[in-house]
């Protein structure tokens, strides 16, 4: 962590604008565009910060960063970024990617990406990383010419890897599961969370119809009126308030959230491992019923039916040239392949290897920041308490007035 | 010709505004004149001839009625004064099911403890049922037509979801009924009240109720028996306020009412999303090594609030909602009073017209319905501030209630949410 760039520079997605343009079909469109800030900063001594440098960035060259990363470091767990489209809304939130609230959530969301990448020992040395915070210009043309498109692997192919492998790396088939089941649960926890924060907001509203039946019945009465008018104050001041108290806890749920997104990161690695293994285990394959064909070849003996064999007694052997210009061929390739073998079983453990550490640090962080969150919705449940035990309390007083 | 009602003469009592208000000025106020017992109040011959007193030792002589009934009303127990006063307690408890032939009911407790002389025992104790009660409130609207009858738990259960002999509903309705009792035992007329009296010590009292039936109670027949032909010339505008307000003042309850029952029916709603999301938290601990400690806990919190919340929900239907129910009665009660009130002066307006008309000096019977009126007045007006005492009290109290609930609530929420 010494090395990162968090430490020495500071970053800031620090505003968000709508902005109309045309887009590559040469369509009108409305987006969004943020405002990254960044300004080295000399660890030693304070007060000796460079100039503050800042460019506009819209989602979808975040976007590309974070595919651009996840291809070129396939070993490592990339952050996520924060929702594309609003989901696991409750009522009252909007579901609009234009609505102010939603720009603002999502413009801290990417602020934390950046910080998150900045802050990660491998993924803050990237050059392109550098690049999309401080060139504005030519930076998509530059990530592109890295070619790392042509690195990604096919969905089919990792889907098909996935279900043939026969040897992964029990960890990684455990944390396959795990982050299957994080996510299952993380999503469960929001839908309802929207759901508890709807029925929530409906009991504190109507608590502000009292506000209006009290300060009515005020009129008619003699002593009573000023304790049930002020009482009817605090009932209205009550009713309010929730709309405060659920803003904050969208902070929590955002929280949540990017861990639910941090699963699916979690996955990619352990899909990129089982890729691996499922060619590891294909090329090893390959080379025994090479060496067999081999050996085959050179004895004379058919231990396997194959069609060679079977054409071969039908139109008779092959002459003893044919037959050892193929067994040289095929000793060639064995060579290549077990070559081959070797380097990808290298590439395999080193794979595993580094990809383990950053997934050690990944549970690290996880859980720290978990815990934090977990502890700032408690403190967030207790003030919403406070708060509540003094309007009612105020309440009590001016009824006690009355 | 006729002439336009005079105002009261003021032989006896005086007029609503001159007359101190009895719960407004201390007990050190001047005596007025007293109390005659009146043709419709039954009162045990005892008390008619005894030197009724004051607490504070002050003698009482008796004439009018009307002042007298301000006087009993300084007499008229609050909260404050102090129980060594009180010579009559009753309670309602224990309730029993009883399960015979033809039906299925409830019976109460009833006790009663007592230095009272119109009583031949010191203590009580006699088993009711809700008919009972119903008697007893009936008979009271007939023989004190002009006093304010405390209002009784509704006979018949609406919802038909709620059980009849169901603990909760019985316990409700147990409360709703000693509170009845004691309304009648705190009030300095209903109290003495002779089929009070017989409701708290016979041992049977369906044969009572029978020979009740046949006689035909001369009590309030003047007053019972106006016809509704008459027609009110202009009613005081006291009473236009009095009743203007309790139409408002129902339709406030009323309203709180239904959004009592709202927020009740919000929260279970909520309660409902909140059992569901403790138990996540749960199932993410398992999948947890060192966050299953703080996610457990996180989901024992939101099961300890759920379990606050559902007792706040049930105490608030439980003690909240029906005492509200029991004003709108009360108001309505009241509404009816007024009505006979108005009733009365039409009366007496007519026949005063009417003597007028005939030039003969036929007193009694203006001055009986004079007399009725005044009562009339001088109750309504007492038991109304009576009743905004109580209702002060009340209201504090069952705000307090709910206060307390919802400190209760938050304060689970505070003791429990700590990681």
């Amino acid at each position: 962590m010494e090395d990162c760039l968090a430490k020495k520079m500071e970053i800031t997605v620090s505003e968000a604008e709508k902005r109309t343009g045309r887009n590559a079909m040469n369509i009108q469109e409305t987006y969004t565009a943020y405002l990254i800030e960044t300004r080295a900063v000399e660890s030693q001594s304070e007060g000796q910060c460079g100039p503050v440098e800042s460019l506009w960035r819209r989602y979808s060259e975040f976007e590309l960063l974070r595919n651009y990363l996840s291809v070129t470091y396939p070993h490592i767990v990339v952050p996520p970024l924060p929702e594309k489209r609003a989901d696991f809304v409750w009522h009252k939130l909007s579901a609009d990617n234009m609505d102010p609230d939603f720009v603002e959530r999502r413009r801290i969301g990417l602020e934390n990406f950046l910080l998150r990448v900045a802050s990660h020992p491998v993924l803050c040395q990237d050059k392109i990383f550098y690049a999309f915070l401080m060139q504005e210009g030519g930076w998509k043309e530059m990530v592109n010419e890295t070619g790392f498109q042509l690195k990604a692997d096919s969905r089919l192919k990792a889907l098909n890897a996935t279900f043939r492998v026969k040897n992964p790396d029990k960890r990684f088939t455990e944390l396959k599961h795990y982050s299957d089941e994080l996510q299952s649960v993380i999503s469960h926890l929001l839908r309802v969370r929207a759901r508890v924060a709807d029925r929530l907001y409906g009991v504190y509203k109507v608590h502000g119809n009292y506000g209006r039946v009290f300060s009515e019945w005020s009129a008619i009465e003699k002593e009573m009126g000023d304790g049930l008018q002020s009482a009817g104050h605090h009932m209205d001041v009550y009713a309010a308030s929730i709309d405060d108290i659920l803003e904050e806890e969208e902070h929590y749920a955002d929280q949540l959230k990017e861990y639910l997104f941090y699963a699916e990161a979690l996955r990619a690695v352990c899909r990129k491992h089982e890729l691996m293994q499922y060619d590891l285990e294909m090329a090893a394959q390959d080379l025994t019923s090479k060496k067999q064909q081999c050996e085959e070849l050179a004895t004379g003996t058919v231990r396997t039916f194959s069609l060679k064999g079977m054409t071969s007694k039908l139109f008779g052997q092959e002459t003893p040239e044919q037959r050892e210009a193929k067994i040289k061929v095929l000793e060639e390739q064995i060579q290549e392949g077990e070559e081959q073998l070797k380097s990808k079983n290298l590439e395999g453990r080193d794979f595993v290897k580094s990809a383990w550490a950053d997934i050690e640090r990944f549970k690290e962080q996880k859980n720290h920041d978990l815990k934090e969150a977990l502890i700032s919705y408690a403190v967030m449940q207790i003030s919403m308490c406070k708060k509540g035990i003094q309007v009612w309390t105020n309440a009590k007083e001016c009824f006690s007035k009355m | 010709a006729a002439s336009a009602p005079k105002p009261l003469p003021s032989s006896g009592p005086k007029s609503l505004r001159e007359m101190p208000h009895p719960l407004a000025t201390s007990s050190s106020e001047e005596m007025g004149p007293a109390l005659t017992p009146s043709p419709d109040l039954l009162l045990p011959r005892s008390i008619a001839d005894k030197d009724l007193s004051l607490p504070n030792g002050t003698p009482v002589d008796t004439s009018s009625p009307a002042s007298s009934s301000s006087l009993l009303n300084r007499l008229q127990l609050d909260d404050d004064l102090d129980v060594e006063t009180r010579d009559l307690f009753v309670t309602v408890d224990d309730p029993k099911k009883h399960v015979c032939t033809m039906e299925t009911y409830i019976t109460y407790r009833v006790t009663t403890k007592t230095t009272r002389a119109e009583f031949d025992l010191p203590e009580y104790s006699v088993r009711r049922r809700y008919q009972d009660f119903d008697w007893l409130r009936n008979k009271l609207e007939e023989s004190q037509p002009t006093h304010l009858i405390p209002p009784l738990p509704e006979k018949f259960v609406v919802k038909g979801v709620v059980d009849r002999f169901s603990e909760e509903f019985v316990e409700t309705r147990r409360k709703a009924l000693d509170k009845f009792l004691k309304r009648i035992t705190d009030h300095p007329v209903l109290s003495f009240n002779e089929h009070f009296n017989i409701f708290l010590t016979a041992k049977d009292l369906s044969a009572y109720k029978k020979q009740g039936m046949a006689l035909l109670s001369k009590m309030g027949e003047s007053v019972k028996y106006v016809t509704g032909g008459y027609k009110l010339r202009s009613r005081p505008l006291e009473f236009a306020a009095i009743g203007d307000y309790l139409d408002t003042f129902s339709l406030k309850l009323g309203t709180i009412d239904r959004i009592a029952q709202r927020i009740i029916k919000e929260q279970l709603e909520y309660l409902v999303e909140l059992r569901e999301y403790g138990p996540v938290y749960s199932t993410w601990g398992g999948l947890e090594v060192e966050l299953s400690e703080p996610l457990e806990g996180v989901s024992a919190c939101i099961g300890n609030c759920c379990t606050a919340l559902e007792e706040l929900s049930e105490d608030m239907t439980e003690d909240f909602l029906p005492v509200l129910r029991e004003y709108i009665l009360y108001a309505e009660s009241m509404k009816n009073v007024l009505k006979k009130r108005d009733q009365v002066q039409a009366e007496y307006e007519a026949k005063l017209e009417a003597v007028a008309l005939r030039r003969e000096d036929r007193p009694k019977v203006p001055t009986d319905v004079e007399k009725c009126q005044d009562r009339v007045e001088c109750f309504n007006a007492d038991l109304k501030a009576d009743m905004e005492r109580w209702q002060n009290n009340k209201r504090q109290d069952f705000r307090q209630l709910l206060m307390g609930m919802a400190d209760k609530n938050i304060q689970y929420y505070e003791k429990v949410c700590v990681t």
